[in-house]
Order: C-alpha cells, then structure tokens, then sequence
C-alpha cells in the first residue's frame, strides 16, 4: 500500500510502520519553545530532570515572539527564565528582535523539506508550506521532547483537496484560503493531514503557501502539503538555502475523501466575526464601516504580502479617523522593507510600522480593539474577545489596505 | 497481564442517552482554572456537566467512566484530565476522544479506551454495573452482566507511558 506524505515523513523518523490510526515514536529533528509556554517548559524540566541535559542542544531552540519585547513584567521573567536555561543548556535563541518563531525556523534552514519539528506554538503546522511536518503541542509533550528529541504521535489519515481553476488579482492566496475554509468549514479537515493539489497550487509562491498551511489549524488540520511545480521548487531551495525537495506522496496512497474545490473566478473574501469559517464573498458586505487595519501575523507578515499593501497605499492616505498597523513577520522581512524603500511608502500613507514579531493576536502586543471597534485583519483568528473587545474581519492585505483607505470594508478593484 | 476492575459510571442525559462532545470546561470549569495542587481538582470533576454536577462526591476510588463520542472536546487544559486522576478514576472508555485531551490523558498516565460500538451496545451497561478490562487486547467483560464485548486495543506507546505512570517518569527509564 502506497503512503500519503505525511504518512511518508513519519516514517523517516521511526522504526514502526507507519500506517493511520497507529500512535509511534517519533525521532523529532527540532523542537522549540517561545515565549508563551517556553518557561512552564523550563519548570517541568527542572522538576522532573533537574540538572540532566537537554537530549540535542543544537537541535534545541527558544523564539520570542507573542510579546516583543516584553511589554509585562511576567512575560519579561518568563523570558528571562528561558534565556538562562538556554545559557546552562547551550541552547540558541532567536530573541525578541527576530520575529515569529516559525518564519525564523525556515528562514535559517531549520524547519527542512521531510523533517519534524515540534515546538509550544499552535500554528507550527505552517511548516507544512515548505515541506515540513512541524506540530504545536503543549508544554508537557514539548518538556518530554526537549529531553529526549522524541514524541509519540498518532499517524492521522489524509484528506486530498484538488483546487480547480485559477485565481487573479484582486484575488489573493488569502481570498483562496479563505474560499478553502468556506468549502471545508472546521469539520471536514478535523483531526486529518491535507494535500492540496491543483495548477493554482503548483504555482503558490513561498510566502502564499505560508499563508494557506497557517491556516489549516483554522481548518481543524494536523498540516497542510502543497504540490510544487518546477519554478516553485527553485523558489523552494533559494527560500531554505538548501536542495532538498519534499517527498510526494505515493500513487497508491489511501486518501479518507478526496475533495475538489472550483475556484474560477474567485473574488476577495472575508471571514466575518466570529469564527474564520465565517466566510462571506466581500461583495456581499455592505457599509461596513472599520475604525482599523492589522497587516502582518505568521499569515501575511512576509514581504510580498506588504509590498501588495504597500502598492495600494502609495501616494495616497489613511482616511482620517482609521489606524493602520503594519508587523513585518521577521528581521529579514523588516530588512528587504526597508531595502526596498516600503517602509516609507507606509509611512507616507499614514501607517504605523511595528517591529517584527506576532503582534496582531499576542496580548494585544500591536494594539487591542475595543469595545464596539470594528476591525479589518489579515491574522488568522476572529474570535470573540482573540484580539480585544471589538469585532474582527479576516481578509487579504490587498483588502485591508483598501479598506483603509476607504474608511470602509471594500473589494481592492474599487480603489 | 492485569486488568482494569471497577464500577461504571454512564454518562448519560436524563432520557438515557449517550452525551456526546462533553467539552473541557463541561469536565473542568475555567473558574478553576488557577488551582495547581491536583488534590484539589477532584471536586470540580464534571462540576460542570447538566445532570453531574454532583459525581464527585458519588465517585469512589477505581471507578470507570463511560461516555460517547468526542469525549474532552475543546482546549488544551491538562486539568480536565487530572481532575479524575485526582478521583482515582481508573479508566475512560468513549466512542472517541477529543484530539488533545487524548495526549494529555495518555502523557499523564490516565488509561483512557476507545470503544466505538458503545451507542450500540448500551443496553448492556447500567450505572453501578462491575466491569473488567484488558487495555491490551480491548476486551470489556461486563461482570455484572456477564457479557463480553471488543473495544480498540491501547497501542504500545500509550501501554508503555500508562505503565511507567506518566510521560515523565517513562522519560526516566
Ligand atoms: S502571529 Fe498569531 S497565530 Fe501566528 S504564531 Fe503568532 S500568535 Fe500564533
């Protein structure tokens, strides 16, 4: 019987055979913990290990990410807690001046085509844009992982989702994101692996794909998979700096369903408050005033997803009364922003830019709502009370740019 | 190999029927969220659960819960599992678990069992009823009824953890 890639990937770290619904040992290539969970990490190690050593320091990492830097004096100690527990393990930090800490896990060739990472962030199935079987899990699995480079993990079955058609601008990989959701809703993906295929998809660019696998956890997925066409395979090697191409799955592979999803002609979408699978065509919203803007998030913090906003913004202006703020996922995105003179563009339309990091959903880092504000983001999460006490829309930075403008929620064709 | 012995308790509505999808804070309300001392949590147990509101003080050592689909639904606490750890509570046995409350109740060495014919086969349990279990081989004995019945095995893995205790301790060995 042929494997599925998932199926693929876990078997290239263990020793069983693999097959869905089993739970194996897993050997885990890194493991990671930020800010959030990374010092209750650090207290169950030393209750349960005390002075034994971390399994693999070089395999080992800290990313501070939620709350950079420390805005609160607990995530200040909780920061601190780590750093020292990385200088006694010779453990390597990417500190509050990286940025989100599974952006910097591919972009330093960490989190590789056909690895495994784990780390305490629920959104570390993103790694799944470059091949990679990355998990979030809780601190307990993450202490335990951290002492012995392993965890146990049940094969999930995998779910075939064929994207038929293509999509142009003012369409984006979000607007197709979200179009997926719509058709998946949170129960069809649950608990599953997913592979999409499909010529839209072959030709997703690095950063689109992030912007699709980021939101499988949205989904109800375990990861998400994107085919490659050649071009994009290129693009996928210069991206980790590395040649290594992801493993496909097998002819034979057994599939629990096998969707196809019709995307021709595909418009700008918005998931309205309050859950992401909330997705309405952004034509069928009218007169929805916002009072701000988020752009940035692991969804749409890379620097094509600025760049898109900041072509929108240039030469023109913030309405008045509307806030914008802009959060580059990482130090090299901030870095190719500036290089590439965006940044003033942005500032010029009246934007406030942020240091790198997650900011829109992490405590309110980059801002909260309040009470009664409507807000237009290109995060990943809308829940009630996720991101204040206003309401948040979810759309593409194309979307929320143009919104901006407006003053109002508007289809970037408009603008 | 030993088994798993106790009384059971159903979770059941008031017209008999399996409740499914008891979520996390049905199991272990977020008012209790800040307790850390895990003799504490006993007695939220299900606090939150219509009809169970009470089951901690009906609960004895070594007692069985048995309950329907989706069993732990909802967030990651670790308390909803540790509240029947706090209970002596046995064994869970559901139709199935909730993804994440599946890890934490086998990382901390609750023995949970998937039994998937449960629906079916409920006429064949009564609150109070003695059972025996073989969480290698997934067979249920129902002593009371004498009556035997095949839920899914616990894979190795989750053997070896439930043995050592806990993920921590299996760490150690
Ligand atoms: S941007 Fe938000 S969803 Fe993404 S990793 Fe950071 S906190 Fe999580």
């Amino acid at each position: 019987m042929g494997k599925t890639i998932i199926e693929k990937i876990i078997q290239l770290h263990t020793n069983e055979e693999v097959s869905p619904g089993k739970i194996v040992w897993m050997d885990l290539d890194i493991r990671s913990a930020r800010d959030f969970g990374g010092a209750n990490v650090v207290k169950n190690y030393e209750r349960e290990y005390g002075d034994q050593r971390v399994a693999d320091p070089e395999k080992t990492f800290f990313t501070f990410d939620l709350v950079a830097p420390a805005k609160t004096l607990k995530y200040a100690d909780n920061q601190q807690i780590c750093r020292e527990f990385a200088k006694k393990h010779g453990i390597k930090i990417f500190d509050v001046d990286m940025g989100i800490g599974s952006h910097v896990l591919m972009e330093e060739g960490l989190a590789l085509p056909n690895t495994t990472v784990v780390g305490t962030d629920s959104h570390l199935n993103i790694l799944g844009a470059v091949g990679c079987f990355g998990q979030g899990m809780g601190d307990v699995d993450i202490t335990f992982a951290f002492r012995t480079g392993k965890t146990w993990f049940e094969v999930p079955e995998t779910l075939k989702v064929i994207i038929n058609g293509k999509f142009n601008y003012p369409a984006t990989a979000k607007d197709l994101t979200l179009f997926i959701l719509k058709n998946l809703g949170t129960e069809k993906a649950l608990g599953k692996a997913i592979e999409f295929y499909g010529e839209a998809i072959e030709n997703l660019s690095i950063a689109e794909r992030i912007t699709l696998c980021s939101m499988v956890t949205e989904m109800g997925g375990i990861i998400g998979f994107t085919s490659f066409n050649q071009k994009r395979l290129s693009e996928l090697k210069d991206f980790i700096g590395k040649d290594i191409e992801p493993v496909k799955a097998d002819q034979d592979a057994n599939y629990s369903e096998i969707i196809e999803i019709d995307i021709e002609g595909l418009t700008p979408h918005v998931a309205v408050p309050f859950s992401p699978s909330n997705v309405k065509d952004v034509s069928d919203l009218r007169n929805i005033k916002i009072d701000s803007g988020f752009i940035g998030s692991c969804t749409n913090g890379r620097v094509e997803d600025i760049e898109l906003a900041s072509k929108i913004l240039q030469g023109k202006k913030i309405r008045q009364g509307v806030r914008l703020v802009i959060v580059p996922a990482t130090k090299r995105v901030y870095k190719k922003l500036l290089e590439k003179g965006i940044i003033e563009i942005l500032f010029k339309a009246g934007a406030i830019i942020l240091n790198p990091g997650c900011g829109g959903c992490a405590e309110g880092h980059a801002g909260l709502t309040g009470r009664g504000e409507v807000q237009i983001s290109t995060g990943n999460r809308n829940f009630a009370g996720k991101q204040g006490k206003g309401m948040t829309y979810l759309a593409s930075p194309a979307v929320v740019a143009s919104s901006c403008i407006a003053g109002e929620i508007i289809n970037p064709n408009k603008i | 190999m030993e088994k798993i012995k106790g009384r059971i308790w159903i979770l059941i509505d008031e017209k008999g029927k399996l409740i499914n999808d008891i979520d996390t804070d049905q199991i272990y309300h977020n008012a209790y969220l800040h307790i850390t001392d895990i003799n504490e949590m006993g007695k939220y147990a299900l606090g939150n659960l219509k009809g169970w509101e009470d089951f901690s003080k009906k609960a004895k050592k070594g007692d069985i819960i048995l309950a329907g689909k989706n069993f732990g639904a909802g967030s990651s606490r670790q308390q909803a599992v540790d509240c029947f750890i706090s209970l002596g509570i046995s064994l869970i046995i559901a139709q199935s678990f909730g993804a994440i409350y599946k890890r934490n109740a086998i990382n901390s060495g609750l023995a949970i069992l998937t039994f998937p014919e449960l629906d079916e086969k409920l006429s064949c349990f009564e609150n109070g009823d003695k059972v025996e279990v073989d969480l290698l081989t997934g067979e249920i004995e129902n002593l009371t009824k004498k009556m035997k019945f095949q839920a899914n095995p616990v894979s190795k893995v989750q053997y070896e953890i439930y043995k050592a205790g806990n993920l921590f301790k299996y760490a150690k060995k």
